[in-house]
Parts: structure tokens; C-alpha cells; sequence
């Protein structure tokens, strides 16, 4: 027990000793950049002391982070600036109504939030919250319901022969919108709520979901793909910028 | 004469090697445009002053928020297919007839009408278009004023008003139905049904249930989604007196989060249980937010993990850590590039729709269920205009039937923006 505590000791104080003369030749910035991203990376391992420190550090710096910038891009710039702004417009210039006193409404829904804070006011706080789904809700509404639903029907409602510039027969471009159709029409049953999947139509049904697997798989390549670029930029900080190994 | 075409022939060659054109067209412009004569016809056509477009005009856009006009105007006598004598055409705006007048847009050759997207409501505009060649340019008459303004109504969508219109009616008839007391069929989803069985788990092991609501704000609908199965869920852990954990990456939805557990265990007659610490905030940093969840995974190993709204790239890092602990998975996104990796980790994915599905499912709440049966009718009308348009727009084509084609296009236009 005692030798695996010298042991752990003695890694330890290699491990300091490496990273200042490391962050002496290559700067400190840099290195405990390195220095946290082989943190979290331990955790590969399992959790330990290293990768806890290291998450403790990430969150607390983030979202400490995330509180300043937040203040500046929102409580500072559109409230105490944008209102300051409507003032000086509406009355110091004579200008009426600017709409940037509309920040009012929310610095207002803000100060509801808070409320909370006061147990005999704090069902007060349920408005701004309220406020905040209800709009959400609305605002979407219509984005959603083009973006989801309308132009994927204007589109998949089209003949299904196809012709290419000569006006020949394109099989390919023929065979590929039959497969958006029953694609599509599948996949619209299989969220169909209303009916048992029994029978054809969860037959149907089943072909709806084979089309969304088929789909994921294709995904999922494309999308490894790009969680692998991050590990190489990962791997390229620290062999590039930390350890100068690669130009 | 022919001296006049030798100085002219000059500095033509002169303003060819000229880099800068704008000496060619002061030279071009203050020869009168009949000038151009035998011997140099081809190269005088090209800098001879074009002719300017004709019945140009402006109108406010209609159907928009009032910071566009759009400008019209007739092609230039010099504007035709097989000479490129004219290379586009410059739309000049002004805020007074007398000027200055400034570019504003420019519109290619054969083009007839320009969309000036950067004007003031409620401000009079005068524009005049030049009519553009390489070595010169002439200019229709001054037009104005013009002013925009917003417009309360949008037409070019009047066919998305209808569609939703008739399918809000239907939400309606059956939020109607169901607060009657009738009952609206919904069909078995397959991970809400291992929901209980998933908490009672937790329960029987003694470990708590931890539940991810996504790393979106609550202006996300699948937020919203996620918080309302938390209400569901939190109300089933009350009742059993399990422990519950929700990290959550945004503080107004810790703030929603509290409400809606809060209200399930009053619902299930324990307010005396809940506790805030239940919800915490963590970050808004995507992957420290990720950090702690793993962290919180591996030290606190609950025996139920909930990932139920809007993921990105965490969600294979939370459901991998999930499955190396053992823990019953449960996810639910409309993220189609993270779907995948929760039907690989998971053990029950509620993939896009079943996410909004899901809370009507579990709460059999009036409102929710009229809500889903009434997008049920909107799925229909879906499939049978995808059935009509394509079935009519393909018997048109190969048996060129007039009739079914314009049918066809009709259903098709039915379900197409013109904005």
C-alpha cells in the first residue's frame, strides 16, 4: 500500500516537473491547454483524481465564462445600452416611439424571474416562464410546420418518371424519386398514431422504419466522420502546438 | 472626317490598354452615339450608348414587412439574346427627385426587375435605372416617389394559413372530444412502455434516475417535449420514492425543470419529498456540461439514465458512459444526426415525432392526446396530397392527360411557398 503511494507520489511530481519545463519552453497557455485536454482524456482510462480536477476546472471556468459573456451580449448591450439608446432617441432628440424600449419587456420578465428568490412571491416566476414556452411555441409554429411538413410534401409530390436534359428516360433520377415517395409515405404511417401497427399497414409501417434505419446508418458514417475531426484536432493541438512535433 | 475616326480609332486603342475604364467611357460618352461609323463598327458598337430601359416603375412589395420595393422595368432596345452589348443594369436610389442618386443593386443583362431589400418604412425613395455597357451607360426617367410599408397580412402563404387552419380545427375538435370524456385511441410506443419498468429498476436497485433534458434552451420545442416527460416521469419516481438527478446546461430550464417536478410530486400527494437539489445547473458549455454528466454517471451510477430533448455532439459521449455503467437507457430526440447514436446505445429510442408523441402517451391528458390525434389528420392529409400529386402528375406525364396534370400541379401548388 505504501509503495503504491510512493509510486502515485512520485508519478505525480514527474508529471508537475514535465509540465513547467514544457510550459516553460512552450508557454504556459498552451500547455495548460494540453494539460487539461490530457485530463479530460484520462477519463478513457476511468474516473480519477486528474480527470475530476480537470471537470471541475472546465465547468466552473465555463460557466463563469458563459455568465460574463451573457451579461455583456444580453443585460448590458440590449438592455442598459438598447434602453439608454431609446432614451436618448425619444427624448433627448424629440424622435417618438424607438423599438428598442421593447428590451424593457424583457429586462421586466427578468425581474419576474427572480421573484423566486421571495418564497411568498415566487409563483410570480411562473409568468416570464410561461412567457417564454407560449412564444416559443408560436414562433415555431410556422417554422416547423414549413420546414417539416410543407416543402418536403411540395417536393415528394411530383411525377415519378424522371427525363434528363435530352428528354430521355433517367432511370436513376425515376428510381430514386420512387424511393423518396415510398420513402416518405412509409415513414409518415409509421408516425401515424392513430392505428395499431398491425396487418399492411404495419407492413407499411415496417418499411417506414427500415427507411429511417437505413438513413441513421448512413448518418451515423457521415457523422463519425466528424467526431473524428475533432479528435484530430485534439491530437493536432497537442502534437502541433503543445509538443512542436509536427510543422 | 476621316481624321475625326483616326482620333477616335486612337483613343479607343488608348483606353483598351488603359487599366482604369472609367477614362474610356468619359471619352466614349462625350462622342455623340451616331459617331460610330464604318471601318471600327464592331468595336464602336460595344461602347456605343446604350439605349435606356423603358416603362420603368417601383411599387412597395406586397406581403412583407415593410423594408423592401421592388423595381420594374422594360429590357433595353440594346437588351437582346445574341448580343452582349448590354452587361446589366444599375439601380440608382435617391431620397429626394433631384438626388444624389446612389447605387443601390445591380441586375444582369435580360433581367426585368430588382428587390430593393435595404429600404426605410414610411420613407418616400426615388429610383432611376441605368442601362449598362462597357462603355457607357444611359438612364430611364426619375421614378418616385415610391415609399414601403409592412403589411399585417402575408398572401404569398395564405396556402400554409389554410392547411394549418384545418388542422388546428381538428387539434380542436379533439382536445373537444377528449375534455368530453371520449376515449382517442393511441398506439403502443415501445420505450414508453418500458418507462415504469425502468424506474421501478432504479427503485429496487436503490440508485438514483438521472434525466438529461438536452443542452437546448427553452425555446426549443423538444425541450418542452423533453420537460413535459419529466413532469410524467417525476411523478412515477415520487410515487415510488426514488431519487431523482437532472443536470441541466441552461438556467431557465433548471428554473422549468423545478416547476414541473415540483408539481408532479405534489400531484402524487408527496410536496414533502421534493427537493431543488434534485435539478442543478451545471454550464452552458457544451462539453462541460458533458464532462459533468459523465462524471456524475461514473460517481453517483444510476440505474436509469433519461435523455429526452435537443443533443448534438455529447449525445454518443453520455450514452456510451451510460451503457459502460449498465444503466437502462432511455432516449428520445428530432435530431436526425444524433438518432443514430442513440439507437446504437440505447435501449429504447423514441425516434423524432414519438419524442412529442410521448407526453400525451404517458399523461393521457386531454389536451395532449386532442393535440396528437389532430396531427394524425394532418399526417393524412399529407399522405393522401403526396398519393393525389404524385398518382396524377405521373399519369399526366406518360399519358400527357391535360386534365391530370393541371389537377396535379394544383395539389402540388397547394403545398408550396411563394415567397
Amino acid at each position: 500500500m505504501m509503495n503504491t503511494k510512493v509510486v502515485g507520489y512520485i508519478v505525480i511530481a514527474v508529471g508537475i516537473a514535465v509540465f513547467a519545463i514544457l510550459a516553460a519552453s512552450q508557454g504556459l497557455a498552451v500547455t495548460l491547454g494540453a494539460f487539461f485536454t490530457i485530463g479530460i482524456f484520462s477519463f478513457l482510462y476511468k474516473d480519477n483524481p486528474y480527470y475530476k480536477f480537470s471537470e471541475a476546472a472546465f465547468v466552473g471556468i465555463s460557466a463563469g465564462y458563459w455568465f460574463v459573456s451573457l451579461f455583456w451580449q444580453n443585460m448590458y448591450s440590449k438592455l442598459f445600452v438598447g434602453v439608454g439608446a431609446a432614451y436618448h432617441t425619444t427624448f433627448v432628440q424629440g424622435g417618438g416611439w424607438d423599438d428598442r424600449w421593447m428590451m424593457l419587456i424583457g429586462g421586466l420578465l427578468g425581474v419576474l424571474m427572480l421573484m423566486r428568490l421571495f418564497p411568498k412571491a415566487g409563483w410570480i416566476s411562473r409568468w416570464p416562464l410561461a412567457v417564454v414556452v407560449g412564444a416559443t411555441a408560436g414562433l415555431y409554429f410556422i417554422n416547423y410546420f414549413v420546414s417539416n411538413g410543407i416543402l418536403q410534401l411540395g417536393a415528394s409530390a411530383g411525377p415519378l418518371q424522371r427525363y434528363d436534359a435530352a428528354g430521355n428516360l433517367d432511370l436513376w433520377a425515376t428510381i430514386s424519386q420512387a424511393i423518396l415517395v415510398i420513402g416518405t409515405l412509409s415513414g409518415l404511417i409509421y408516425f401515424y398514431f392513430s392505428k395499431e401497427h398491425k396487418g399492411a399497414f404495419g407492413g407499411v409501417a415496417k418499411i417506414g422504419i427500415w427507411t429511417l434505419m437505413l438513413t441513421f446508418g448512413a448518418s451515423f458514417g457521415y457523422t463519425v466522420m466528424s467526431r473524428l475531426s475533432l479528435l484530430i484536432g485534439r491530437m493536432d493541438y497537442l502534437m502541433s502546438d503543445w509538443l512542436q512535433l509536427i510543422n | 472626317m476621316k481624321v475625326l475616326h483616326k482620333i477616335l480609332f486612337c483613343c479607343l486603342l488608348a483606353g483598351m490598354l488603359l487599366p482604369a475604364s472609367g477614362m474610356v467611357a468619359q471619352v466614349v460618352d462625350s462622342a455623340p452615339a451616331d459617331s460610330a461609323a464604318t471601318g471600327v463598327a464592331g468595336m464602336m458598337a460595344a461602347v456605343r450608348r446604350p439605349a435606356p430601359p423603358v416603362n420603368a416603375g417601383a411599387e412597395d412589395t406586397p406581403s412583407d414587412e415593410g423594408h423592401s420595393i421592388n423595381v420594374f422595368w422594360e429590357l433595353s432596345a440594346d437588351d437582346r439574346p445574341g448580343e452582349n452589348l448590354v452587361t446589366g443594369y444599375r439601380i440608382l436610389r435617391a431620397e429626394s427627385p433631384e438626388g444624389p442618386f446612389r447605387e443601390t443593386g445591380f441586375s444582369s443583362a435580360g433581367e426585368k426587375r430588382y428587390t430593393d431589400a435595404s429600404t426605410v418604412p414610411g420613407t418616400d425613395f426615388y429610383y432611376r435605372i441605368e442601362t449598362q455597357t462597357a462603355g457607357g451607360s444611359s438612364s430611364s426617367p426619375v421614378i418616385g416617389p415610391v415609399r414601403s410599408s409592412a403589411q399585417w397580412f402575408n398572401f404569398n402563404i395564405l396556402n400554409l394559413f389554410v392547411v394549418g387552419g384545418i388542422i388546428s380545427l381538428f387539434i380542436g375538435y379533439f382536445i373537444a372530444s377528449a375534455k368530453r370524456g371520449k376515449i382517442l385511441f393511441i398506439r403502443k410506443i415501445a420505450g414508453l412502455e418500458a418507462v415504469d419498468e425502468a424506474i421501478g429498476r432504479a427503485t429496487e436497485m436503490g440508485r438514483p434516475i438521472l434525466f438529461i433534458p438536452g443542452i437546448q434552451d427553452m425555446d426549443d420545442v423538444q425541450t418542452v417535449a423533453g420537460i413535459t416527460i419529466l413532469g410524467r416521469i417525476a411523478k412515477t419516481i415520487a410515487e415510488y420514492d426514488s431519487k431523482l438527478f437532472v443536470p441541466t446546461s441552461r438556467s431557465i430550464v433548471m428554473t422549468t425543470a423545478r416547476e414541473s417536478i415540483k408539481e408532479a410530486y405534489l400531484a402524487a400527494g408527496r410536496p414533502d419529498a421534493y427537493s431543488d437539489d434534485y435539478v442543478q445547473y451545471v454550464t452552458d458549455e457544451q462539453f462541460g456540461y458533458v464532462a459533468a454528466v459523465d462524471g456524475i454517471m461514473v460517481r453517483e451510477r444510476p440505474a436509469t439514465c433519461f435523455y429526452l430533448g435537443a443533443f448534438f455532439a455529447e449525445s454518443l459521449i453520455m450514452a456510451e458512459t451510460g451503457h459502460s455503467i449498465e444503466a437502462i437507457q432511455i432516449a428520445g430526440t428530432a435530431m436526425p444526426a444524433q438518432l443514430p447514436f442513440f439507437v446504437a446505445a440505447c435501449d429504447y429510442t423514441l425516434i423524432g415525432e414519438e419524442l412529442f408523441a410521448a407526453s400525451a402517451y404517458l399523461s393521457h391528458e386531454p389536451r395532449q392526446l386532442g393535440s396528437l390525434k389532430g396531427q394524425d389528420v394532418g399526417k393524412m392529409i399529407a399522405m393522401l396530397a403526396i398519393l393525389a400529386g404524385v398518382t396524377l402528375l405521373t399519369i399526366g406525364s406518360l399519358f400527357n392527360v391535360g386534365i391530370a396534370t393541371t389537377a396535379g400541379e394544383w395539389v402540388r401548388d397547394l403545398f408550396r411557398l411563394n415567397q
